[in-house]
């Protein structure tokens, strides 16, 4: 460097000892990003020769089919019609003017027009109360449970059935839509975990009887499809008791759907309860709890929590198999959309895939967020055994 | 032990007297009256014979049969509670007692009457297997169809009397069959067959289902024998009787020229046959436990035949049916009721 430098001159003596880099080292390549954007598309979708290509295939199918699937749901779509007439058009999408018609007979069937507050209110207490029960955050649950579980089936049953002198009588063959879809599930995620809990624990008594009957429901359950539990209920049950007697057309299908579901959580919770070391019960014994004791806090609180993406699997299914009653003359949601697609004043070729876009976003909507909240519970529940 | 004894008995009792409750149950139509309401199996959906409305009101022929007779009985067409069956318990619905009359499109065969212990009331709709093709080709009878491709649904009885029907009249055709008639129309209304064949009653709304249902039509022949009724249980044969007349009456009054709106100034007619129908000469509902102006009642609330004919599957209706077989017999047609008297 120069001489004129003021630091290099004092020590001059000691200059010849040291190095000092005279030119500049030259610009070296910037480093390959590990974080934001570029590095993450790196990484994810192009690490190798084949993901590339999956990568570029996926995006050729998304740039071929969602465009067609945007015109057709949204921008080609018709949105407000009076009769099926503009929906026929020659290159016209979704008809969701025939779903803006139909949407009171999808959500509530034939239940008379004047009084579906009734039904409204019985869907909001509900919610809310299902709302409360749920969100860890909010306080009183053994409230909301009881509410839950004891006065919102009693209350909801009087509003929306009705009750001598106060709300008239609403016949449940008025019942159907969305209404009756979430009565189904409802009624059957409720009553499956008694009965699952039950079967399970009389599955893996000592008593010969209990374990015996216990072991033939659940397996002859299990051993047919729904649908034949459910014809069973519905075609054979009127022949067997007296005309009296005879339970109400949609109760059938409530009880096969419950006892359907409780066989299925029921091997679900023996699985729990066969994975609880065996530790858990001399443990408890030697406390001396009694043996409900000892199920209800020791045993089954950590069992549960072990099968709780099984139970919650079952009843995502059951949830989608509520479409099931149909066969035996249930209007649910989607024979509702089924049974409007027919009607001639609107019968057209596009009502069919409207009605059932409609119905697979609905039951995905719910499906969805059951899984997700699954997620959420298991993750919650977890905190005491992770590692 | 003592415990479990207990209950059984108590069970068995129970039992038996829901049991010998079930023996004295009494005649059909006490127990509508009782009860309050008629209590009728429908179809949950068949456009024009049952199918709810955008407020889940139910409408069509069947479901206005059913009308009728709560109009007979009650005085008031909607003292009728709908239950929607599918076609597999139908019968087990009405067998079981939980419906009174079966008014869901079915056809009278042999052997349901034998078999299944019940019987058919009569015939509101005569239908039979059709044709349905586009107008463009240009052919006025099935006959005519020779090398024609037809789309068919798999497995039911429509495709063995297509097979019978070309072969029996030697004419040669390309089934071509689809597992759903959803699948079947489809393929149809895009050009697949030339021809598209099921229930002529379910032709008329199929063809609303296309593209275009002015290019299309239904021809004449009917190839098969569809008789569709109302249907009640064996052993009670006033019941029977009452869901009978009941078609007859509208039937008969469509033949007097009664209609919904000209039926009060008719019943102080001078013709004996509408003096006798409207009740106003004679008591002819009393032997089937009803009142005198029981047809008056039906024709007031619902109509005679052919009104509810024209409203529901006619020409009132989108389905625009012809009326065909369905005519009445001074008409061309085999609609004909016995008279009252």
């Amino acid at each position: 460097m120069s001489q004129s430098d003021p630091k290099l001159n004092i020590n001059s003596s000691v200059r010849q000892n040291v190095f000092v880099r005279q030119e500049s080292i030259a610009a070296r390549q910037p480093p390959i990003p590990t974080r934001g954007v570029l590095a993450w598309i790196n990484d994810n979708l192009f690490a190798t020769p084949l993901s590339g290509f999956v990568t570029l295939a996926c995006i050729a199918l998304v740039a071929l089919v969602v465009p067609d699937l945007i015109r057709y749901l949204f921008i080609d779509a018709i949105w407000s019609a009076e009769d099926g007439v503009p929906c026929r058009v020659e290159g016209t999408g979704a008809c969701w003017a025939f779903v803006e018609r139909k949407l009171s007979f999808f959500v509530y069937g034939s239940y008379p027009r004047e009084m579906v507050w009734r039904v409204n209110l019985t869907l909001l207490m509900g919610a809310l109360l299902v709302g409360w029960l749920l969100i860890p955050r909010l306080p009183a649950k053994r409230l909301a449970s009881v509410l839950f579980f004891i006065a919102y089936p009693v209350a909801g049953y009087w509003l929306a059935y009705g009750f001598e002198g106060v709300l008239p009588k609403v016949s449940t063959n008025l019942w159907g839509g969305v209404f009756v879809s979430l009565l189904v599930a409802l009624v059957g995620i409720v009553m499956s975990l008694p009965i699952g809990i039950v079967l399970a624990l009389g599955r893996r008594s000592h008593m010969p009887i209990v374990k015996f009957v216990s072991i033939v429901l659940i397996e002859f359950v299990r051993g047919v499809p729904l649908i034949t539990v459910l014809f069973m209920a519905n075609t054979m049950l009127p022949l067997f008791v007296p005309q009296e007697l005879t339970p109400d057309r949609l109760l059938r299908p409530l009880i096969g759907v419950s006892i359907f579901t409780g066989a299925y959580t029921a091997e679900t919770i023996r699985a729990g309860l066969q994975a609880m070391p065996k530790g858990q019960f001399e443990g408890a014994m030697s406390l001396g709890l009694s043996y409900w004791q000892m199920m209800r806090l020791i045993i089954l609180p950590q069992a549960l929590t072990m099968v709780i993406p099984g139970i919650v699997n079952s009843f995502i299914s059951l949830f989608k198999d509520t479409t099931l009653v149909a066969v035996v003359g249930i209007f649910d949601f989607l024979r509702a959309i089924e049974v409007a697609r027919l009607d001639p004043v609107w019968a057209g070729p596009s009502l069919s895939t409207t009605g059932y876009v409609f119905a697979a976003l609905f039951y995905w909507v719910f499906c969805y967020s059951m899984s997700r909240y699954s997620q959420n519970l298991e993750a919650r529940l977890a905190v005491g055994r992770r590692r | 032990m003592k415990r479990i004894i207990a209950t059984c008995l108590i069970a068995a009792a129970a039992g038996m007297a829901a049991t010998s409750s079930f023996a004295q149950a009494g005649k059909t139509l006490d127990q509508i009256k009782q009860r309050g309401y008629l209590s009728c199996g429908s179809n949950p959906g068949l456009a024009g014979f049952g199918l709810p409305d955008d407020k889940g009101n139910y409408a069509g022929l069947d479901v206005d049969l059913c009308r009728a007779i709560s109009a007979a009985i009650f005085d008031d067409p909607n003292k009728v509670k709908f239950i929607p069956l599918t076609a597999k318990d139908r019968f087990t619905a009405l067998q079981s007692g939980e419906i009174d009359v079966l008014a869901r499109n079915g056809t009278w065969t042999q052997s349901r009457e034998a078999d299944l212990g019940l019987l058919f009331a009569g015939v509101n709709y005569y239908d039979g297997q059709g044709f349905m093709i586009r107008k463009k080709l240009n052919v006025a009878s099935a006959l005519k169809l020779e090398g024609a491709s037809v789309c068919v649904q798999q497995g039911t009885t429509t495709e063995l009397n297509l097979a019978d029907y070309f072969r029996s009249n030697n004419i040669k055709y390309e089934g071509v069959v689809f597992a759903t008639s959803d699948e079947a129309l489809k393929a149809y209304d895009s050009g697949r067959c030339d021809a598209y064949t099921t229930d002529a009653s379910g032709l008329y709304s199929e063809r609303l289902r296309t593209v275009n249902p002015d290019e299309h039509m239904v021809l004449p022949e009917i190839i098969s024998k569809e008789p569709l009724g109302p249907a009640v249980r064996k052993g009670d044969d006033q019941w029977y009787d009452i869901v009978r007349w009941t078609h007859f009456a509208m039937v008969n009054a469509e033949e007097l020229g009664v209609t919904k709106a000209n039926v009060d100034e008719k019943a102080k007619s001078a013709t004996p046959e509408i003096k006798r129908l409207l009740g106003s000469e004679g008591d002819f509902g009393k032997a089937m436990g009803l009142s005198k102006d029981w047809a008056y009642r039906i024709v007031k609330h619902v109509g005679n035949y052919g009104e509810v004919f024209e409203k529901n599957v006619g020409e009132g209706s989108k389905l625009k049916i012809r009326r065909g077989l369905n005519n009445l017999w001074t008409k061309g047609g085999i609609q004909y009721a016995p008279p009252v008297r």
